[in-house]
């Protein structure tokens, strides 16, 4: 073999575990999943093979699956919106501080690291019946007697919200920390207030990590099951749960399947819509 | 004036960001028999319970062998293909970039409940192996962003210099590449590592049952009530994977010191 045909395969060579892992464990059972979306799962619990369109019929038309979907998005989008005006004046403090900007940035990233369990329930011990909140205001005399403050729609966000911030505060920090601030200075000098010249200098040139980091906050919102198991009430189920339920205690596993899809085919359009105006660079950044 | 309404702003965010966490730590000193308020004093019994626990124990020792191979897996496939993205002009890199790092844009959700059905289809019902075959797949993309970020620093011409004195490719990506990739391959390595041992959304479709990870035990023993040996097991985690990644840079930093990088 030449030398060349030597060089041109080694790329190949150190890819193709990598590939074939991904193949293997993502790709191939992604496309059985849509198969044995139209299978059918009988009383007794054997699959019919087949093409059926049940399953389907029952994701899309059932009201109670589209109610939580509807409502899944909802709470993904108040927890984007959230994250995106707690998250951005942050990652302006940091990008623009005169002090040690890596120290801020790596303290504000530490809890990402801290156990997503662990800091979903951490705010039982906050919210809780004998939680810090309900002793202080028991203590203060504001409340006779403990609230219940957990278990609601709120509470899930709140979980999610503090899962999910540092995702988007590195995401603008990356996009706040690449504009020149010299930008800033000429829109001064040419007679901009500050507040002006971030309306139309800095704030446009943030947007791609402002979007990255909403896009990241949503489609990982968009697919928790435990944080509602954790923090919400019987009534707060994510369209994730419904997909736990069909899978591992219905053990239906063709509708969990259709159910899946669902959400990646509602989770994959947004992607799409990014990666076509925005590009997957910008998410690249923040992640790495 | 502004300024300083967005210091105290980022001020409030710091504190909600750090509030749950402080008390999870508070609490698991507490003296008291119920995990929470008030403090009754100060008291290392639960962290002994918590030594005396077979279950949790059990839990720590899967956890820890499941990050580990995931860690040894992932980064060993990562650090290859990621070679292969940084040193080589290969035709569609888009594509394969996109492809490798898939597992993160699929939602976790979707991506354990085609990898439980595919694999218990081929007789690989829920197991270890599926375990890690799931951590190896969604920890993979974050070893090669991270891997790749670093490899890009690394200058070629310091392994041209071996190879002209008379090194073969062997001898160069073992006495050069590797020295100088180490940072990296740790980093990379600490990332998985850290990641599979956090997860819970997958680990729960595919652990068998009896089977139990850190996570997946402090999500058991929530049905019942908040424990304060949940709260230690909580301040025990903490302190590893807050420890665990800082002691990581440090070892990095120092060996991209003396090795002069």
């Amino acid at each position: 073999m030449s030398v060349e045909a030597r060089e041109a395969r080694q790329p190949w060579i150190l890819l193709s575990p990598a590939l074939t892992a991904i193949l293997l464990l993502l790709v191939v059972p992604l496309i059985f999943i849509l198969v044995y979306s139209f299978w059918l799962r009988t009383a007794t619990g054997a699959d019919i093979a087949g093409f059926h369109l049940d399953n389907w019929q029952e994701a899309l038309t059932d009201r109670f699956y589209r109610d939580i979907l509807l409502n899944t998005l909802k709470i993904s989008a108040i927890t984007t919106i959230v994250c995106a005006l707690m998250g951005y004046p942050a990652a302006y403090f940091i990008a623009r501080a005169r002090g040690n900007k890596a120290i801020l940035l790596l303290l504000l990233m530490l809890p990402f690291w801290i156990s997503y369990i662990i800091r979903t329930m951490s705010w039982i011990n906050i919210l809780g019946v004998s939680g810090a909140l309900n002793t202080f205001l028991l203590w203060t005399g504001v409340i006779g007697e403990p609230v219940q403050m957990l278990y609601n729609q709120t509470t899930v966000i709140l979980g999610l919200v503090h899962f999910l911030l540092p995702f988007m505060v590195l995401n603008v920090f990356v996009s706040l920390d690449g504009i020149d601030t010299n930008l800033e200075d000429a829109a001064n000098s040419l007679g901009a207030t500050r507040w002006e010249s971030f309306l139309q200098v800095t704030l446009p040139l943030s947007l791609p990590g402002l979007a990255a980091g909403g896009l990241l906050c949503f489609v990982l919102a968009a697919g928790t099951y435990i944080t509602p198991l954790v923090l919400g009430g019987p009534t707060d189920a994510m369209f994730a749960n419904l997909v736990f339920e069909a899978i591992i205690t219905q053990l239906n596993w063709p509708l969990g399947s259709a159910l899946s899809l669902m959400l990646l085919a509602v989770l994959g359009v947004l992607v799409m819509i990014y990666n076509r105006y925005l590009g997957m660079a910008q998410l690249m950044k923040g992640l790495g | 004036m502004g300024w300083a309404l967005i210091r105290g702003w980022a001020i409030l965010v710091y504190i909600f960001m750090f509030l749950p966490v402080a008390v999870v730590v508070l609490l698991s000193f507490n003296a008291s028999q119920f995990g929470s308020f008030p403090m009754t004093g100060f008291s290392f019994r639960w962290f002994v319970e918590l030594a005396n626990n077979d279950a949790i124990l059990r839990a720590f020792r899967t956890s820890l062998i499941l990050g580990l191979l995931t860690a040894l897996i992932s980064t060993t496939l990562g650090v290859l293909a990621s070679l292969a993205l940084v040193r080589y002009t290969v035709p569609g890199t888009n594509a394969i970039s996109t492809l490798l790092i898939a597992p993160i844009l699929v939602p976790e959700v979707v991506l354990a409940v085609a990898l439980l059905l595919f694999l218990n289809f081929l007789g690989i019902n829920k197991s270890f192996t599926l375990l890690l075959f799931g951590h190896v797949i969604f920890t993979l993309p974050f070893v090669i962003l991270v891997v790749q970020a670093r490899l890009v620093s690394i200058r070629r011409d310091v392994e041209e210099a071996a190879m002209s004195l008379g090194a073969s490719p062997m001898e160069t990506f073992f006495q050069i590449t590797l020295p100088l990739m180490l940072p990296a391959v740790l980093a990379g390595g600490l990332f998985a590592f850290t990641i599979s041992f956090d997860d819970i959304t997958g680990t729960l479709f595919w652990k068998p049952g009896g089977v139990e990870t850190v996570p997946t035990q402090i999500f058991a023993m929530l049905r019942n009530s908040i424990s304060p040996e949940i709260n230690a097991l909580g301040t025990v985690m903490i302190v590893m994977t807050v420890g665990l990644p800082l002691l990581g840079a440090a070892i990095a930093r120092r060996i991209s010191t003396t090795s002069g990088t």
